[in-house]
């Protein structure tokens, strides 16, 4: 059973990556920065519970604050840039952040051991679930308390005027702009949003796997946190929790048995996902048919 | 209340506007005219601001725009339409509206509610009033996309009114429109003025601009070539000669 809480957990935290990026896409920005702030809330995170002792929550809070402000600072200078522009410049201030870390070390001695992190050697003994004799299915519905909240608000944008002023900038800036929106506002506003959810991600993450390192947050991160709410379409919520769970459940665990050959499969998958389902495998109409399902003709 | 002096904007060799003097007064309809190329739409995007102009100052109620970023310009009242249509797509019809509320007034208001909670009731009576005004109240859930076009042309003048324009600057809103849609637009930009709101129209569909503007400008690469009453326009030679080529 724990194999599949273990599973549970991981479509969790990478759900909150996939979301950090929705709502930044959303406005039509396409950002390879959400790994640098998934990095950076898990390190804000462990450090808080392994070195200061802290709570989980409110370090998972400190995370989340971490990563929205460096969301906010990196959006100002990026959103100024489009396009294929933005997508190197956000590129390079998450490999920044992963070399950072890369060379970053704080280690305090406690007993006969330093803990702490260490440069390439990572960030180990992140260990406040198993010292407090957290069971994996605690851990499972710790992480998805917070998933659950974070899609709750971010469909709440979605039905507000926010979230329909994000798509207006998502769909034509100079008509956004001709109709008095603040674009730097509302670009920056959605980095920011997005920030905190991979910080708040990335907190979570260190804790449930207990050690984190450089390379746990490099561009293939960055890639599969834009991929998922592409993969899943940017009509819904439940797009990027659909992706997640079609990658990390039926791609990585469910093509196990076919060895190094799987990662040939995955890509040529997702080729196809793509090209069957062009807006993602939650679209528009599909969400209709399961509204009809559910007898609720009208929508939002 | 709009005044350009000198307004000039060259794209490298090209003069689109060149040396312009305008004035629009106060809840005037002024008629801005011209063969295609001419300058038209690039003199509404100076005054909204979307590129600033190469030489000459643009004057609103007296207050220098250069410097003033677009979405700014709508604060101080100063709306536009779209010449090839704008709206955004995968919006509702009532998004659309919802979306281009962001005049002082409607700062204050709370954007986090969902549309049956922050759609308070002035809000929702000031969007189902233009969507009466605009004769699309029941497609207000449709997407935009999948309208007609005049149904987009008419969706487009509300969203700018939705902004509570003070200036409105109507850039060819009669374009691909039959007769009788002609008819109600001409009705509704006269409506318009009973509200007090001063336009700008760009238009090449003669019977609307000779119908309700009190004044017309007709450009020609660039430059005035003429302005006046409409009667007088018609009359002008040289508009004729711009217009037909040679010989007038």
């Amino acid at each position: 059973m724990d194999f599949y809480y273990g599973m549970a957990q991981i479509v969790g935290v990478h759900t909150l990556l996939g979301l950090s990026a929705y709502i930044v896409l959303l406005t039509g920005q396409v950002s390879l920065a959400q790994a640098g702030f998934f990095a950076i809330g898990a390190y804000a995170a462990g450090m808080l519970t392994v070195l200061a002792g802290w709570h989980l929550v409110p370090a998972l809070g400190v995370g989340g604050l971490a990563g929205a402000v460096t969301a906010c600072a990196v959006g100002f200078p990026a959103l100024r840039v489009k396009g294929l522009m933005l997508v190197i410049a956000t590129l390079a201030f998450g490999e920044g952040v992963r070399i950072f870390f890369f060379n970053f070390d704080y280690q305090i001695a406690r007993g006969d051991i330093t803990i702490g992190p260490l440069g390439g050697e990572g960030f180990r003994q992140i260990r406040f679930f198993p010292e407090n004799g957290w069971t994996t299915a605690e851990v499972m519905f710790f992480i998805w308390v917070f998933v659950i909240i974070v899609m709750l608000v971010l469909w709440w944008f979605d039905r507000s005027r926010y979230g329909a002023v994000l798509r207006a900038v998502g769909e034509d800036e100079v008509a956004a702009q001709s109709v008095g929106i603040n674009l730097t506002a509302v670009k920056v506003s959605s980095m920011t949003i997005g920030g905190a959810i991979a910080g708040l991600g990335g907190g979570l993450y260190a804790h449930y796997t207990t050690h984190i390192e450089h390379s746990s947050f490099n561009v293939l991160v960055a890639t599969f946190a834009i991929a998922y709410p592409i993969v899943g379409g940017l009509s819904n919520v439940l797009g990027t929790l659909l992706a997640v769970i079609f990658v990390q459940v039926f791609l990585v665990e469910g093509l196990r048995f076919l060895g190094d050959w799987r990662n040939l499969l995955f890509g040529a998958l997702i080729v196809l996902a793509m090209n069957l389902r062009p807006h993602g495998l939650l679209d528009a109409p599909a969400l209709a048919r399961v509204r009809r399902l559910f007898g609720k003709d009208r929508g939002a | 209340m709009l005044e350009l002096q000198q307004a000039s904007r060259h794209f490298g060799g090209v003069r689109a506007v060149d040396a312009l003097d305008l004035k629009v007064a106060e809840s005037e309809i002024v008629g801005l005219i011209g063969p295609n190329g001419s300058g038209k739409s690039t003199t509404v995007n100076l005054v909204t601001g979307l590129f600033p102009p190469t030489s000459g100052r643009i004057l609103y109620r007296g207050q220098d725009l250069a410097g003033v970023p677009v979405h700014r310009r709508l604060g101080l009242g100063i709306a536009r339409t779209f010449q090839n249509i704008r709206l955004f797509g995968h919006l509702t019809v009532w998004q659309n509206l919802w979306v281009a509320q962001n005049s002082p007034e409607d700062r204050a208001r709370k954007g986090f509610f969902p549309r049956w909670l922050g759609g308070s009731a002035g809000v929702r009576g000031e969007i189902g009033e233009l969507l009466e005004f605009a004769g699309l109240a029941h497609k207000q859930d449709e997407l935009a996309a999948n309208l007609a076009f005049g149904e987009q042309r008419r969706l487009e003048v509300a969203r700018a009114l939705a902004t509570r324009p003070k200036l409105l600057l109507l850039d060819e809103p009669a374009a691909g429109m039959n007769a009788e849609e002609i008819g109600q637009l001409r009705e509704r930009i006269l409506k318009l003025r009973g509200r007090g709101v001063t336009i700008l129209l760009v238009e090449h569909v003669m019977e609307l601009v000779m119908g309700v503007t009190d004044r017309i400008a007709v450009l020609n690469f660039g430059q005035k070539i003429a302005e006046g009453a409409p009667a007088a326009i018609q009359a002008d030679p040289a508009v004729r000669k711009a217009y037909l080529g040679g010989a007038a």
